[in-house]
């Protein structure tokens, strides 16, 4: 069995005739009934349209492959229809039972088809083509013509020579007073079908080996600050399957400077930033330190890691000191940009502050403006005139009892309201190098002045955010991938189709004859069947009749 | 400077435009026309083919030209458009031209952009196609889909020349939208040839239908073109797939992490397997195959209007 049996070239069922006895299947018949069925075209491209149409809940609602945040957002939007959702794996389509059961199908499938017919390809590879027709006329495309002058065996002789030039495989065949040349062509085109489809396969065990071994992990490193690739060092990491802890390459980076460019010129864009560039010294383990500059679409790989810039935003440097002037907090901190010019949220947790621990969370305004309402915003993502706002709360952060808490969240629940809000005192509003002290005497918040420290003056130190990944598995769908693209290309142009020359002895000299036959889609046949024709007249220095 | 060279390119448009209406409109009179040259040819014919029982076959020869006649028929109307449809498109070409200029960077960077270059392609392949097929007869539905877009284009998603994203400066950005684009332009075509392969074959087995179908080649022939123009779009969607999972490589670190608008490709790509599949499949190929093109291109549709605007992702480069 070369093709599934219902593929439209393969020869149609004998039409089922009333009151046949079937003989029962049995457990191997029916195994083999049900394998049949699987391996059919029909069921192959209802697996293939399940596949698409599976695939589209995986755009409707957030994935948290590609979209945690979104998932939780859904969480909190709709907290009657998530758990739902969620019991139907929905929120991971495409590792989902389902999806996964699609796709396993549709490749048992696939490989039940290649397989054989890869053994029928072989073999046609080694068969030669085969004999000539008897009657060539009812052929799809044909063109007879009187060759004067010529001998049946000097015309074949041509033809075969002809036909073999144009990669053709040839054969002679002779019979009384016909003498025919049978050829065929295009077998590229069934070695690029089963190329493809196994390219394919070889795609999907990539992904699927390679994809264990995989790990990536993000980093938020500010300006003058280092970071060092070990699994404690990452915000976040997401290892493989068979990821190990001691297969990361020892080294560590310091983000020297980060710096945009900002639109001033174009009135439709103004402040939009643009050349991102992270100035990073690497130090490998067992060499000199190096110089590097992570951009934007411009991965730095470092001993086989790839490092990607993936985001960046202002770290204003707080200090905080308690009711006895001791230094409680001091240090960057990040704080997560909200809209294109950087309007940032943060939360600063100072946990050794006495005699209650301090929360405090505020915005950051890299260009500050005051808004109609009285709100302040940011008109522009560069330094224009920073200003740092806070509310602050004290009581118990809720980190003694173990439970993990985000950084970038705090929970006030619990905790008592002193600057900002409901609490009868403004927020605190400070620029660089000001500070303010709390009510009740329970300390001081300085927004520190770091254009002494930073690398550029600035009075703000900037953050960026780094992605480190490994795949394994990217150079070898790399290598399917284009196996891939050839295999179709060759199996959807290439044509295959056979071709006869015949001359048949009359009376008046000889007759030749050409035919054509498809196989598979073929539009160009019927012409190069008459192109056949015309240039084995000129060969043979005949006219065309 | 570069306000005035995009706003030359907006005249380009606007003019392009004027021109595809009057083009639009030929196209369709041609069809109307042929409409009712259709019925006038079936009358000549039944007409003729009594004569030729009335002289017992010896007028073969009349029965011959008669038919000729009707299958190869100069439409006047047809012709004077595509000439309009050939000066809206150099127009429409020169406006890409302007943008990109203006700008200093290939304009398919955002929505309005690859409206406006898509469709600019659109109609260059339309144009070229004939030297290989006289497809002539999809002006009415080509240039009528041009216009829907440039229009929505221009009104909807107009945004005025901005510097280029760091996310998009890549080499990358040539290739891989723009081999989108062509894939994109063969697929419209193709579901141009699968829908009127739908109709008549409709009218072949119903005996019924709009007359201008009966000047137009016959279903078989219509979904071999189909299939043609859809495959080679298939390998550029293909390459379009292949091409970004590259550069998300490049730019996000994973080639692949279903992101919505990679659904979505995967999701056409699949359709259009499924196409190519159904083509070679007993009980699948004629009607059933050319459904599934129009829903894939369907899907291209939804993916670029709806997808784009409405749906969270990292493809976020629409500009609106």
């Amino acid at each position: 069995m070369s093709r599934p049996s219902d593929h439209h070239d393969s020869p149609a069922p004998a039409p089922r005739e009333g009151g046949v006895n079937q003989p029962s299947l049995g457990v191997v018949g029916y195994l083999r009934f049900f394998w049949r069925q699987l391996t059919s075209m029909r069921t192959a491209l209802v697996l293939l349209l399940l596949l698409a149409l599976a695939a589209i809940p995986g755009s409707l609602v957030p994935q948290r492959s590609s979209d945690p945040n979104g998932v939780t957002q859904y969480y909190s939007d709709y907290p009657d229809l998530a758990p739902v959702l969620d019991d139907f794996q929905l929120f991971d389509v495409f590792s989902s039972v389902w999806f996964s059961a699609i796709y396993l199908l549709l490749f048992i499938s696939l490989i039940g088809c290649v397989i054989p017919r890869t053994l029928h390809h072989l073999k046609a590879l080694r068969t030669p083509p085969p004999k000539t027709p008897a009657r060539l006329s009812r052929l799809e495309a044909y063109r007879s013509t009187a060759a004067e002058g010529v001998t049946a065996a000097s015309a074949i002789e041509s033809a075969r020579t002809l036909l073999r030039k144009s990669g053709y495989r040839v054969r002679v065949f002779e019979k009384a007073g016909e003498l025919s040349v049978s050829a065929e062509r295009g077998y590229l085109r069934e070695t690029g079908n089963l190329i493809f489809h196994t390219a394919l396969i070889g795609v999907l065990v990539s992904v699927g080996i390679g994809g264990g071994f995989a790990y990536n992990g993000q980093k938020v490193v500010v300006e003058g600050k280092p970071f060092v690739n070990v699994l404690n060092d990452y915000d976040s990491f997401s290892p493989g399957r068979f990821f190990d802890e001691g297969s990361l390459p020892p080294y560590r980076l310091i983000l020297d400077n980060f710096d945009a460019s900002y639109e001033t010129e174009n009135v439709n864009a103004f402040g939009f930033a643009s050349n991102f560039r992270a100035d990073v010294t690497v130090h490998e383990d067992g060499r000199n330190p190096y110089e590097a500059q992570v951009r934007v679409n411009e991965p730095v790989p470092i001993m086989g890691l790839d490092t990607y810039l993936v985001g960046n935003g202002y770290a204003p440097h707080v200090t905080v000191t308690d009711a006895d002037g001791n230094i409680a907090f001091t240090g960057p901190v990040p704080f997560i940009p909200q809209d294109d010019n950087l309007t940032s949220l943060g939360i600063i947790k100072v946990t050794d502050a006495l005699p209650e621990q301090i929360g405090m969370r505020g915005f950051f305004y890299p260009s500050a403006a005051v808004l109609e309402s009285g709100a302040l915003t940011s008109n522009f993502a560069d330094l224009l005139d920073p200003v740092l706002t806070l509310n602050v709360y004290t009581g118990d952060l809720g980190l003694d009892d173990g439970t993990p808490r985000s950084v970038y969240s705090l929970n006030v629940e619990g905790m008592q309201e002193i600057v900002g809000g409901d609490s009868g005192v403004d927020s605190i509003q400070l620029r660089p190098g000001e500070s303010y002290e709390l009510p009740g005497g329970r300390g001081t918040v300085t927004f520190d002045d770091m254009s002494e420290a930073s690398p550029d003056g600035e009075s703000v130190l900037r953050f960026a955010s780094f992605d480190v990944h490994h795949d394994p598995s990217a150079g070898w769908v790399l290598v399917f991938t284009i196996l891939v693209i050839a295999g179709l290309i060759a199996g959807l142009f290439v044509p295959r189709r056979r071709v006869w020359v015949k001359a048949i002895d009359g009376d008046e000299g000889i007759r030749l004859e050409y035919a054509g036959l498809a196989r598979g889609e073929d539009p160009g046949l019927d012409g190069a069947v008459a192109d056949l024709a015309e240039r084995h007249a000129q060969a043979l220095g005949v006219r065309l009749s | 400077m570069s306000d005035v060279l995009d706003s030359y390119s907006l005249v380009a448009v606007y003019s392009a435009m004027a021109v595809y209406v009057f083009a639009f409109v030929l196209f369709t009179i041609d069809l109307a026309k042929r409409s009712t040259y259709a019925t006038a040819a079936a009358d000549q014919l039944a007409m003729s083919e009594r004569q030729v029982a009335a002289a017992s076959g010896t007028t073969t020869a009349t029965l011959e030209k008669t038919t000729t006649d009707v299958a190869a028929p100069r439409y006047r109307f047809e012709r004077i458009a595509f000439a309009l449809t050939i000066l809206a498109t150099l127009l429409h070409v020169a406006a890409v031209v302007f943008r990109g200029v203006a700008q200093g960077f290939v304009p398919w960077a955002n929505m309005f952009e690859f409206s406006l270059t898509s469709s600019a392609i659109v109609a260059v392949v339309f144009v070229l196609l004939q030297f290989w097929q006289d497809l002539k007869f999809l002006g009415a539905y080509i240039v009528g889909g041009l216009l829907i877009t440039l229009g929505v284009a221009t009104v909807n998603f107009y945004v005025p020349v901005k510097p280029l994203p760091d996310a998009l400066d890549s080499y990358w950005l040539v290739i891989h939208v723009f081999v989108a684009a062509l894939g994109t332009a063969l697929f419209a075509i193709g579901a141009a040839l699968s829908l009127l392969q739908l109709l008549q074959s409709r009218s072949e087995t119903s005996g019924k239908g709009i007359g201008f179908l009966r000047t137009l080649p016959k279903a078989d022939r219509l979904e071999n073109l189909a299939y043609l123009v859809t495959v080679v779009g298939f390998v550029f969607w293909t390459f379009t797939l292949v091409a970004g999972a590259i550069w998300a490589e490049r730019a996000w670190g994973r080639y692949w992490g279903w992101d919505t608008k990679e659904v979505w490709t995967f999701i056409i790509w699949t359709v259009y397997a499924g196409y190519i599949h159904a083509r070679a499949t007993r009980g699948w190929r004629g009607a059933r195959s050319a459904w599934l093109a129009l829903i894939g291109f369907g899907s291209v549709l939804f993916n670029y209007v709806i997808v784009n605007q409405f749906f969270k992702g990292l493809h976020s480069y629409s500009g609106l």
